[in-house]
């Protein structure tokens, strides 16, 4: 028996009952895909906060108030303790920006636009988050002084209020407070979890003044000189914030560097990732169950077939090749479909995040497909090549 | 010249124990070369078992089968395979038909696992569907055939190798009258060009094309029937 015929035999099944190699087909690229695009789904992500952070830059800390413990009192973050975090006894310190955030509804004409994050700082801001102008200007330290009611907004913003006109140097109504559009900035693309260009900036007075009051600052965002001196930088602010806040036990406020913010955001990505993967495991399982009921029934279905041709005479080799082969094909196949769905699939934007294809994920999703479908393709088949003839065609 | 078939002693017992059920207690048959054989015998009695041994489709308890004067005992799994293939030809009661493959390809099954050559294939194929009256029938389905059309096939199938022997169970116990009388013509002539048939029937009418008739009583060769 050449090898040949026995293929040809395989080819022949296959397309013999084209609805049941259908359908284990699908079994197949239904596993593979979904498991590919759930954990490419994962791996987006974590990978979309990880650069959103990064994006910082690795030279920044940020501080926040924190509760007071009981029995003590807690100062509130001024603007003066941003400025006296920059002088001759942080010499590590580049800038010190004060940063608030207020709730805020932004209107054009008839059209209103919830913006994301509304901002106040200083211009040093804009270096430290990496924000790059895109038209107009970004707002100057005179700007917040004299607490002059502009605002630099991002694309987003942008494209909300001032479809297809230029926003520089148009009026536009913060919670029904006039101010001036001076910049746009250039866009950052979502980072997955919110949309880094939904954003406006203010000067930190005029955003006090109009928006927040004159209560705690939100932040302070220190840049230290380079990311070498990061901890010489942390050190200096600690001193000089715990004098200033007369600190004795534990401080009113966190300091937090980007690493360790990055640290403990990818953590939290990373719970979701094993969330999701965990689900691709199961679905690989329930994908490879169906793939095994799939095959078990179509070799039930043809044990008949395979004691008829044993009675005429075929040994047991060639029936086993012809199964592996009918098995071999329909699982790269339906793995081949598989990935193409998962690789298509993860090109969009799914619940917001981009996802990223992990090649491990791609390979271990189409081996695990494959190696089921050839396994209970073949292993049955060859069982019951091994009966008689008679029992193969006596069977159900 | 030695015969054919050559059975003795041949048993077979199915299960164990209390349930075991004894088809075959101890039969002896002989077949001579170009003899045409009926079985008859009650339902139950091992007609179908002894076939069924004597088409290497099932191996005995114990006894000995002689094919065309070879030990069968002697045989493993690949050899008989082979038996099968190029000495044995059998006709079922239920067709046992590839399903959705053409006629032709079911008649040219056993070729391809004798390893014969496609073009070969196809002409030896394409005569016996012709001797069985199908030549117009090649490229159909057997869900396209009547019963009758679906035994022929089976019984072009049975003699495309050239078998010493046909072996048929019961080949006219599903179809009517008229398919009957062309699937038992077919076998005679076969017979008359010189072939070896043994056949299974339960009506004298079929039996009496035969030369002899045997009768099976609970595993056993009863009497001889001239
Ligand atoms: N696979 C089997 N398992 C158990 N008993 C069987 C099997 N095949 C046949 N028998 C029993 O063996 C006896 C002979 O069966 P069989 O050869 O089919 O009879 P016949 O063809 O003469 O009607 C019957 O009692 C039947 O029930
Ligand atoms: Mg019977």
């Amino acid at each position: 028996m050449r090898i040949f015929e026995i293929a040809a035999f395989a080819v022949r099944g296959l397309t013999a009952n084209k609805m049941r190699s259908g359908l284990t087909t699908l079994g197949i690229l239904i596993g593979v895909a979904s498991v590919i695009m759930l954990i490419a789904v994962g791996n987006g992500a974590s990978s979309a906060v990880e650069q959103s952070i990064s994006g910082l830059g690795t030279n920044i800390l940020t501080i926040s108030p924190q509760r007071a413990q009981p029995g003590g009192t807690a100062k509130p973050l001024t603007a003066a303790d941003a400025a006296a975090l920059v002088g001759p006894d942080s010499p590590d310190v580049k800038y010190a920006s004060p940063v608030v955030s207020a709730q805020a509804t932004a209107a054009y004409g008839d059209t209103t636009h919830d913006v994301g994050q509304f901002i106040g700082s200083d211009p040093q801001y804009f270096s430290t988050t990496n924000s790059a102008v895109a038209s107009g200007n970004l707002f100057s330290a005179n700007d917040v002084q004299q607490a002059r009611k502009v605002v630099v907004i991002g694309s987003t913003v942008a494209t909300q209020l001032f479809p297809g006109t230029d926003p520089v140097g148009k009026p536009m109504l913060v919670n029904n407070i006039p101010f001036t559009v001076v910049g746009v900035l250039a866009a950052k693309g979502s980072s997955g979890l919110q949309d880094a260009d939904d954003v406006a900036v203010a000067p930190l007075t005029t955003t006090q003044n109009a928006l927040t009051g004159y209560g705690s600052l939100t932040q302070i965002v220190v840049q230290a000189q380079s990311a070498d001196a990061l901890p010489n930088a942390q050190a200096q602010v600690t001193t000089i914030l715990n004098g200033r806040h007369k600190v004795t036990d534990t401080a009113d406020y966190r300091i937090l560097s980007q690493d360790q913010l990055l640290t403990a955001r990818t953590a939290t990505t990373e719970t979701f990732t094993v969330l999701l993967a965990s689900v691709a495991a199961i679905s690989l399982l329930v994908g490879g169950i169906g793939i095994t009921n799939i095959m078990l029934v179509t070799v039930t279905e043809r044990i008949r077939e395979i004691g008829i041709r044993k009675a005429v005479g075929a040994p047991r080799s060639s029936i086993l090749g012809q199964f592996l082969i009918e098995a071999t094909l329909l699982s790269l196949f339906g793995g081949f479909l598989g990935v193409a769905a998962g690789v298509i699939g993860s090109q969009f934007t799914i619940a917001g995040i981009q996802p990223v294809i992990v090649p491990s994920s791609v390979l271990l999703a189409f081996a695990v497909s494959a190696l089921i479908g050839l396994f209970f393709g073949s292993y049955p088949a060859s069982r019951a090549a091994k009966l008689r003839p008679i029992e193969a065609l006596r069977h159900e | 010249m030695s015969p054919v078939i050559e059975v003795r002693d041949l048993r077979k017992t199915y299960g164990a124990g209390d349930t075991a059920v004894h088809a075959l207690r101890g039969l002896d048959l002989t077949v001579e070369k170009g003899e045409y054989l009926a079985i008859m015998g009650a339902s139950g009695s091992g007609k179908s078992t002894l076939l069924n041994i004597l088409g290497c489709l099932d191996v005995a308890s114990s006894g000995q089968y002689l094919l065309d004067g070879i030990d069968t005992g002697e045989f493993d799994e690949e050899q008989l395979s082979l038996l099968r293939n190029r000495k044995i030809g059998f006709v079922f009661q239920s067709f046992n038909l590839v399903p959705r493959t053409t006629a032709l390809a079911n008649v040219e099954l056993p070729l391809v696992y004798a390893g014969v050559r496609r073009a070969q294939r196809r002409e030896r194929a394409l005569a016996a569907l012709d001797l069985v009256g199908l030549k117009d029938r090649v490229h159909h389905r057997p869900n396209e055939l009547s019963g009758g059309q679906q035994q022929r096939v089976a019984i072009a199938r049975a003699l495309v190798t050239s078998p010493a022997i046909v072996l048929a169970d019961e080949p006219t116990g599903n179809l009517d009258t008229e398919s009957s009388r062309d699937v038992l013509g077919i076998l005679d002539r076969l017979n008359a060009s010189g072939r070896t048939v043994v056949l299974i029937t339960h009506e004298d009418e079929v039996a009496a094309h035969a030369m002899r008739t045997v009768r099976v009583v609970d595993g056993r060769v009863a009497g001889v029937l001239v």
